[in-house]
């Protein structure tokens, strides 16, 4: 062995191919799999894609660089499924590009934040946490309700859809149009974004006023579908109940 | 010396030349965006090229060019220009981690202004010192250690420029991005696409420059750290084309989306998280400490064998314990165990890493106690042991569930980041500044002191704290009471985190002020820069023209 090292170290080709070689088995046998299993490859029946304001809340989510203090990843500890709810199944990601999954919580876990608050606290909250929970560390983000940027939403839509999440060219050419009805019931083709994206999703002034398209519009449609994209998980714990 | 009298006219034309291929690159990246954060990297890079251009150009006449003697000598000038982006950027990076821990106690300590806000101050944080203060200590370092143990001048005079600063350019637009709202949200692969392009494009001139010195070696046998900095090329080049895969929304902006999703996704990232960790914190790295320590010591390498069993073991484990970030998620049960299997047994051949290190200075131990350069390097490998030892008890599942999400990690993260990666560039930096500005010592030299004292300091501060916040807070948050419900709400877990958080910030203000020093200290020693030559410290063969 020490004397192959010792011919080894004088072809520097040679090391680099070993280098290489070495250093790829690792990957190839944890990662390739992951693509055909069961597991990492089932899509829920029920699980549907964001909407484009949802969507335009997410990358506002990742613009803000809110997954350096929460994790969308409830481990299956008993303490986690007691405090934030069913743990986390691979197929509730199977959309999310990147996942959130977070590797840290300085705040609390919010994969399963639908629904727990109202959209007033929401927009209170982000305006000013300390306002809503005194002691809290969470940043403020007053800003949020600058008029939302839709020129990109189209082609975001366009973009998955390439990416194999089944948007359809309806939903792209409509991107804009149901962005500004998902926040705004009054508008006229507000009922077309249920009919597209399904009954649960939410039509709301999410902002608290419909004349305006915020970017806090976006986030909190976000945030309010959280969890809500599937069942699947509700429906395993129930399965497991005795 | 001027940096552009090293260069010979034809080299300075080709220099333009390429600076304006840089300007235009520039100019078209801003006209086809328009506006946004694209349009703005757009301008910056125009901005250098024409810069380079100017200065380039205004030497093209007024410098003599460097006699043919020059190819008898190493090739320092980028080196230098390394060593002074790699003090720019510790502070940056360190001053803003500071900023950062302060908010997190003092969430209004500063004005409310997006581009201030926690959360896209956090990556300016970790890719100010990783990449930053980091990466230009790895390029610059390996530039030196490889003509060094090849006994070979570089291989041609303009690639190290290339590299350096196209790479610094890569910095600077992943940084100002966050700034502006722009970022992939990977952690430690941030950067918006078409850095990571240019990137791959940069990596590869390095490979390239790397090897083609190699090949010009004067010694049969390719030294140790040279298989460290080779596998952090190579591995990290791997690491960085395949996680950042991605489509962007629209060729003319900076949003994309990865081609990988999910679960995939997930442990894609954590593969490359860790060998960034791995490759990037650790392999180049033990490259510097391979070079720096004995030759600081002034004794061999402890142990020959040894070496190539961690080398090997570390490239071989390594690669499988990404797995271990992502115990009891939806990743599927046996990865994770693989993970953390491969985690366990990875403290072999880092802990004969750091033997062999600690080993080497037998003998020497009187100079560790006299020398606080040696000094840094000997924290640097005891660091090393102990964070590699906590990993891998991270990465034990049980133990993992309780100090996931935690404090824990970030304690984790810089008993190795503080305690080993910047301890050994310090180490490295001071004994390269009196060499590469031609003088006997640093300016200052009790101020060496001082740093070795306030970063110690630093680290036990910052580390013990989080340590304390991370266990208490993973117990708080699994703690039940006597009816079977949780006994603390999150928020209360969050206020059991203040006090740690302040002493966080103490202990990195320590460590910060030290930094400070060691580059005040650099600039002192730069600004008085000698004429001292080490006749020995000379390529061994005549070179070939370039
Ligand atoms: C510095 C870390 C930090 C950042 C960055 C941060 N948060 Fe928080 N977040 C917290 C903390 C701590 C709490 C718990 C205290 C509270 O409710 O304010 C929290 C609570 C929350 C809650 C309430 C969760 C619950 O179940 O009670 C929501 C929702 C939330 N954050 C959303 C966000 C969003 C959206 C962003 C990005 C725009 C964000 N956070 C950025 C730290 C952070
Ligand atoms: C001046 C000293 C430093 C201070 C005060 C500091 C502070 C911080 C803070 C506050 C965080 C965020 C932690 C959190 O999310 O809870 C952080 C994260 C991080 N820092 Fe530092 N830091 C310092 C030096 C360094 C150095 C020198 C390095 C690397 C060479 C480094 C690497 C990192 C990394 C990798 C993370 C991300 C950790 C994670 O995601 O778990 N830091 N730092
Ligand atoms: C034997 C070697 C090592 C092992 C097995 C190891 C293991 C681990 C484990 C288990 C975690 C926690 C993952 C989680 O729960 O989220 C972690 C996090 C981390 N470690 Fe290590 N570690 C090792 C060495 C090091 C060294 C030497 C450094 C730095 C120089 C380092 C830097 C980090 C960073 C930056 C993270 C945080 C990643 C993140 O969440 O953002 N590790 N490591």
């Amino acid at each position: 062995m020490l004397k192959l090292h010792y011919n080894l170290e004088k072809v520097s080709m040679g090391l680099v191919a070993a280098i290489i070689a070495v250093a790829s088995v690792g990957g190839i046998v944890e990662i390739a799999p992951l693509f055909t299993i069961k597991q990492t490859v089932e899509i829920p029946e029920d699980l549907r894609p964001l909407t484009p304001l949802e969507l335009a809340g997410r990358q506002i989510y990742i613009r803000e660089g809110c997954y350096a203090c929460h994790s969308q990843m409830i481990r299956s500890l008993a303490d986690e499924i007691d405090r934030y709810g069913p743990y986390s199944l691979a197929s509730e990601s199977a959309w999310d590009r990147p996942m959130l999954w977070g590797s840290k919580r300085t705040g609390p876990d919010l994969a399963r934040l639908g629904g727990k608050y109202s959209d007033a606290w929401h927009v209170a909250h982000l305006m000013n946490p300390r306002d809503v929970v005194p002691v809290s560390i969470m940043p403020a983000y007053p800003w949020l309700m600058a008029p939302l940027d839709t020129s990109l939403l189209r082609d975001r839509l366009a973009t998955l859809a390439r990416l194999g999440v089944p948007y359809t060219s309806e939903m792209i050419t409509r991107a804009e149009a149901d962005a500004r009805a998902q926040a705004n019931p009054d508008a006229p083709d507000a009922a077309e974004v249920q009919a597209r994206y399904g009954e649960r999703v939410a039509v709301r002034a999410f902002d608290g006023d419909r004349g305006r398209l915020t970017e806090m519009d976006a986030l909190v449609a976000y945030l309010q579908s959280l969890g809500t994209l599937t069942n699947a998980a509700w429906r395993l714990a129930e399965e497991a109940q005795p | 010396m001027k940096a552009t009298a090293t260069l010979t006219k034809s080299e300075r034309q080709t220099g333009i030349g390429l600076a304006i291929a840089l300007a235009v690159m520039g100019f078209a990246m801003a006209a086809a965006a328009r506006h946004g954060v694209m349009a703005i990297h757009g301008g910056m890079a125009m901005v250098l090229g024409l810069a380079l251009v100017f200065v380039l150009g205004g030497a093209l006449y007024d410098h003599p060019e460097p006699g043919a003697d020059r190819l008898s000598r190493y090739y320092d000038a980028p080196i230098r220009f390394g060593i002074a982006m790699t003090l720019i950027w510790a502070v940056i990076g360190m001053g803003v981690g500071v900023w950062v821990a302060a908010l997190m106690y003092w969430p209004e300590a500063t004005p409310l202004w997006d581009w201030t806000s926690y959360g896209r101050l956090r990556p300016v944080h970790t890719s100010g010192v990783i990449f930053g203060f980091g990466g230009n200590a790895l390029i610059a370092t390996s530039l030196y250690v490889v003509q060094r143990t090849s006994r070979a001048r570089l291989a041609d005079a303009l690639s190290p420029w290339v590299v350096l600063i196209g790479y610094n350019l890569f910095c600077l637009w992943a940084v100002s991005g966050y700034l502006m709202g722009v970022t992939q949200s990977k952690e430690y692969a941030e950067a918006p696409w078409y850095a990571d392009i240019w990137l791959v494009a940069i990596w590869l001139t390095y490979f390239a420059l790397y090897i083609r010195t190699l090949a010009r070696r004067a010694e049969p046998h390719i030294y140790v750290a040279n298989w460290y900095y080779l596998a952090f090329i190579l591995v990290v080049a791997i690491l960085h084309i395949i996680n950042n895969l991605a489509l962007p929304v629209r060729w003319t902006s900076a949003e994309s989306f990865p081609i990988w999703s999910g679960v995939q996704d997930a442990m894609i990232q954590w593969w490359y998280g860790h060998n960034a960790v791995a490759f990037f914190l650790t392999a180049g790295f033990l490259g510097m400490l391979y070079y720096f320590l004995p030759v600081r010591a002034q004794r061999p390498i402890w142990s020959y064998r040894l070496s190539i069993l961690s080398f090997w073991g570390i490239v071989f484990f390594y690669m499988w314990a990404g797995s271990h970030h992502l115990h009891y998620t939806a990743l599927p049960y046996w990865v994770q165990t693989l993970g953390m299997t491969f985690s366990v047994m990875l403290l072999v051949p880092s802990w004969a890493s750091a033997g062999n290190a600690i080993a080497t200075l037998n003998g020497a131990w009187h100079k560790v106690r006299d020398d606080a350069v040696l000094r840094f390097m000997f924290v640097a490998a005891v660091f090393y042991g102990l964070s590699t030892f906590e990993g891998s008890f991270l990465a034990i599942r049980p133990v993992n569930s309780l100090s996931h999400y935690t404090d824990w990690t970030v304690g984790h993260v810089h008993s190795g980041t503080l305690g080993w990666v910047a301890m050994i560039v310090f180490g490295a930096i001071y004994s390269l500044v009196p060499k590469l500005w031609g003088r006997e010592n640093m300016a200052w030299p009790r101020a060496v002191e001082w740093h070795f004292w306030l970063a110690v300091a630093g680290t036990l501060v910052y580390v013990v704290s989080l340590w304390n916040a991370g266990i208490t807070q993973g117990l708080m948050w699994r703690t039940y009471d006597a009816n079977g419900a949780l006994s603390y709400s999150f928020i209360e877990t969050v206020e059991a985190m203040l006090p740690y958080y302040a002493l966080r910030t103490l202990g990195g203000g320590l460590f910060l002020a030290g930094a400070i020093l060691c580059a005040l200290n650099c600039r002192a020693t730069m600004r008085a820069a000698g004429s001292r030559e080490d006749a020995a410290d000379r390529p061994l063969a005549v070179q070939p023209a370039e």
